[in-house]
């Protein structure tokens, strides 16, 4: 495929991707001011998978490394962004007491310390990005350096988040235990539930979904993403060709781990709740499906996983609650087995099993030739 | 000639009324001291006591339920009868107490014999007696101890009596404690003294409580007895050390044996994973369905044979080869389906799989209820083992010996016999072993069911320790393949060690810790040993560069 040709595909490609844009980001709050029963909150919630979705294949499909502690991230993000809405709260608790009500429960007189600059909205909103980044930089940095990869990479992560998901539900963390955090009512002075916040949150998470993507579509384009591609096609041919690759891992675990959670703070507000059970390690092999299933490695296949599993999970759940599970174990089943590149991939796939087929139907003449 | 007539009185009489107690010298003179009574019948209780066994026992307990009867026979003589029958006119015949001899009586004539409230103590006495003379070393040592903390002269002097005629050293350590433990309130000066430290040395668990509230008695006297007190303190240092061993002992124990359903899960998950390198996240539901087709097997021998007695008892023995058979066919028929296609693909092996995982919960769900059910431990399972002060389970004792001949067996079947051998050169270099004639395909097959019927048995096993439910599997599965992991992907051994290992880190920081953290601080732990030898305690040694 020459040059040329790869632009003009990449151009109808992102045509498309440009027309859904607008529509997500202009559609959609048209839509729920139409109609008042159209909850623009659960559009923003995919949107915020969906970005979640984007960081793992950045992981997943760009540099080969399949972690399964995403959710995590995402849920300590939406932990930092959940704490600073819970003092929002105020005296308007069940207990009307300015400590969160699960504290006056647990028979707290006080603020812990630690809650105390979350008051500040800046303090909590670099915790977003901190607390996931530094977590993912220290497990990243242990894992990486003993050249943990492939497999194992996975299991150890998935321990982590095993681990952290046991920490979360403790009650001695002082982190809201098994209910987590809930009732929120503000949110950088305005009402949470009113419908203009909530086109607000959704337009912004639908900016950083655009933002992720762009920013993928343009490291991949660098040196540095082509070497991480490298990295997930042959580690040891590019260390042997002198680059450091623990250290292209590091960055990219670590930039994903803070996408990841700044994409938890979107999603806490819009969808009003954050306990532990968001960052079990169930969640974070829901993330892999989504990818798996949209097309890993492609720019768009992750979004529109997450959008397509999100929507058949809502109606699925509504109409048939016990089926959920195994209707979508047997897709991700299927995907895997018989679609490697996903919905993205599938007109390829398609094509060229047409091909395949149109030859099988005339494979005889080179043959009668050749006798 | 006598049971013959028994029999029919027993078909003459009804079958609950009549017991026939075995004649002893001690039922003898028991049978004389019911008849008699005030001062005799208090010497002949005293003398029965010395002379009577262990066997005398049931008929005392008879005695005191009133079901012992006093007869008035047609020679004007009363004797003692063994009745629980209600009262009623007519002639009876009935094996007299003591000598066995038949005798006719009057039922109008016959009463029920109570015990009066003396002869209710000396029998208390005597019952500390009998039970002193129980077969069972244990139980002796047991009753010693018991005799010893009611502290009453009389049962000292028994015990002093008894000592020498113990042989073995349990009756004889028990007696001991007993003759000290009652000492220690009895006596005064030098021989208080003595006992105190008897006790520390016989490190003595019984009299811990005893010398803690003797210490605060003692001292809060004035002047106080420094010897005594010093004495008190070295006993019972040494006595809580004992006690420390014996805890940490029980630890050790429940980490074996949590160690060893680990274990076996883990061998399971050491040949899929470790040999085929599949990533198999539907492990845990080969768990499942092991402890499901046990509650199946336990369902249906209720049906058939009731909740007791000897057939129900032996459904565990029919469910384990169920368990492995019924695990291994999914695994089998998993492999055809999805695995085979995804040798070359690791990482999405791991997906497939997840999405069976999730498949398998959610019909375990649907089928069996989303709550636990209970699977009972038959009863040879079901009691306990005291083995120098720990209680040993039966039936973690049962895993972990159960889990140890799995282990055997599995490395025989690798190491010594021709299915291992082709099995280990498949895993190692699957086209080389294909081209030297091998069916790879089957023997893919082959091991992937092999590993899925261990967890299997695995999930049989859990369900005599806990319940069983839809994910029951998924509690162990992250567990697990740490446990591949740091022993060393594709060692068995290591597999094995590294589970025992991490099955007693985990209990043992759980009463440090509890069991959340400790739980963390082990995996924890894993991640920080893969930082020291990446490849796990036995790494496997390959040239390969991606291996």
């Amino acid at each position: 495929m020459d040059l040329k040709t790869k632009s003009l595909q990449f151009g109808k490609e992102h045509g498309v991707a440009v027309a859904i844009a607008l529509f997500l980001l202009i559609g959609i709050p048209v839509l729920s001011s139409i109609s008042p029963s159209f909850q623009v909150n659960i559009w923003g919630k995919y949107l915020c998978y969906a970005a979640l979705a984007v960081s793992l294949n950045w992981l997943w499909g760009y540099t080969g490394l399949l972690c399964l502690c995403q959710s995590l991230f995402f849920a300590l993000g939406g932990y930092m962004i959940g704490m600073h809405l819970m003092l929002l709260i105020g005296k308007l608790g069940a207990y009307k007491s300015d400590l969160p009500d699960f504290m006056v429960f647990l028979g707290y007189k006080e603020l812990p310390s630690f809650w105390q600059p979350f008051y500040s909205f800046l303090f909590s909103g670099g915790m977003v990005i901190l607390l996931p980044g530094l977590v993912a930089f220290i497990f990243g940095w242990l894992a990486f350096r003993s050249r943990i990869k492939g497999v194992y990479f996975s299991i150890l992560s998935q321990a982590l988040t095993y681990a952290a998901t046991l920490l979360f539900f403790k009650n001695d963390i002082v982190m809201g235990g098994n209910n987590g955090f809930t009732d929120f009512r503000f949110f950088l002075g305005m009402d949470i539930r009113a419908k203009s916040t909530q086109i607000i949150l959704y337009e912004a998470s639908a900016v950083f979904l655009g933002l992720c993507i762009f920013f993928i579509w343009w490291i991949t384009r660098t040196k540095f993403g082509m070497i991480q591609q490298a990295v997930r096609d042959s580690e040891n041919r590019v260390l042997f060709s002198g680059y450091a690759t623990t250290a292209y891992k590091l960055f990219v675990f670590t930039v994903s781990a803070i996408m990841a959670g700044i994409a938890g703070a979107f999603y806490v507000p819009q969808v009003g709740i954050i306990n532990p059970s968001e960052m079990a390690t169930s969640k974070s092999l829901d993330v892999v499906v989504w990818v798996a299933v949209g097309g890993r490695g492609t720019l768009y296949g992750p979004v529109l996983g997450a959008i397509l599993v999100n929507l058949m999970k809502s109606y699925t759940t509504r109409y048939y609650p016990d089926y959920w599970l195994i209707i979508s174990g047997a897709i991700f089943i299927f995907v895997v087995l018989f679609m490697p590149n996903g919905v993205v991939g599938l007109p390829k796939q398609l094509g060229g099993m047409w091909t395949k087929f149109n030859k099988m139907r005339s494979p005889a003449e080179p043959l009668t030739q050749a006798s | 000639m006598r049971t013959f007539t028994n029999l029919i009185l027993v078909l003459g009489w009804s079958l609950s009324s009549l017991q026939a107690f075995e004649a002893t010298i001690g039922s003898e003179i028991l049978a004389k001291a019911i008849v008699a009574s005030g001062e005799a019948r208090a010497t002949l209780l005293e003398e029965f006591g010395n002379e009577s066994s262990y066997g005398d026992a049931p008929l005392v307990e008879s005695w005191r339920r009133g079901e012992i009867w006093i007869a008035k026979l047609p020679d004007g003589s009363s004797v003692a009868i063994a009745y629980n029958g209600k009262p009623g006119t007519g002639m009876v015949t009935a094996a007299k107490l003591g000598d066995g001899k038949m005798v006719t009586f009057d039922l109008a004539q016959a009463s029920a014999s109570n015990p009066d409230r003396a002869s209710r103590k000396l029998l208390t006495k005597v019952g500390n007696v009998i039970a002193l003379k129980h077969p069972s070393d244990r139980n002796r040592a047991d009753a010693a101890r018991q005799l010893g903390l009611q502290a009453d002269e009389e049962g000292l002097r028994v015990l002093q009596e008894l000592l020498p005629k113990q042989t073995s050293p349990a009756a004889m350590k028990g007696f001991q404690e007993g003759i000290a433990l009652a000492q220690l309130k009895l006596s005064k000066g030098d021989e208080k003294l003595a006992a105190v430290a008897k006790l520390g040395d016989l490190a003595s668990l019984t009299a811990r409580d005893q010398l803690k509230t003797l210490l605060q008695s003692e001292s809060a006297m004035k002047p106080p007895n420094l010897a005594l007190l010093a004495a008190i303190k070295k006993s019972l240092a040494a006595i809580e050390s004992r006690q420390a061993i014996v805890e940490s002992g029980a630890t050790l124990f429940r980490g074996l044996s949590l160690g060893s359903v680990l274990l076996v899960v883990a061998i399971g998950l050491a040949i899929t994973f470790g040999l085929m390198g599949v990533i198999n996240m539907a492990h845990g539901e080969f768990i499942t369905i092991g402890g499901y087709t046990c509650y199946l097997v336990q369902t249906w021998f209720i049906n058939r044979y009731g909740s007791s007695g000897a057939a129900f008892d032996n459904y565990f023995l029919v469910s384990l080869p169920l368990c492995f058979l019924t695990a291994a066919l999914m695994g089998w028929f998993i492999e055809w389906a999805i695995v085979r296609h995804l040798y070359s693909r690791p990482l999405e092996s791991l997906l497939a799989t997840w999405g069976l995982s999730m498949i398998l919960q959610q019909a375990f769900r649907l089928k069996f209820g989303a709550a636990n059910v209970q699977v009972a431990s038959p009863s040879w399972l079901a009691g306990n083992y005291e083995w120098l002060g720990i209680t040993l389970g039966w039936n973690r004792l049962f895993v972990i010996v159960f889990a140890l001949a799995i282990l055997f067996g599995t490395l025989l079947v690798m190491a010594k016999t021709p299915v291992g051998l082709q099995l280990r050169a498949v895993m190692q270099n699957r086209r080389m072993a294909a081209s030297l004639g091998i069916r790879t395909a089957r023997m893919n097959g082959f091991t992937f069911a092999f590993g899925s019927g261990l967890a299997g048995l695995g999930g049989a096993f859990l369900s005599q320790l806990g319940n069983v439910g839809p994910s029951m599997g998924q509690s162990y599965i992250v567990d697990s393949f740490m446990i591949v992991t740091v022993g060393g992907v594709g060692n068995i051994i290591g597999a094995s060690l590294s589970a025992l290992g991490i099955g007693s880190v985990d209990q043992m920081l759980q009463p440090l810790l509890g069991p959340v953290m400790g739980k963390i601080t082990t995996l924890l732990a894993v991640i920080l040993l893969l930082q020291w030898r990446p490849g796990g305690i036995f790494p496997s040694r390959s040239r390969s560069l991606e291996g």
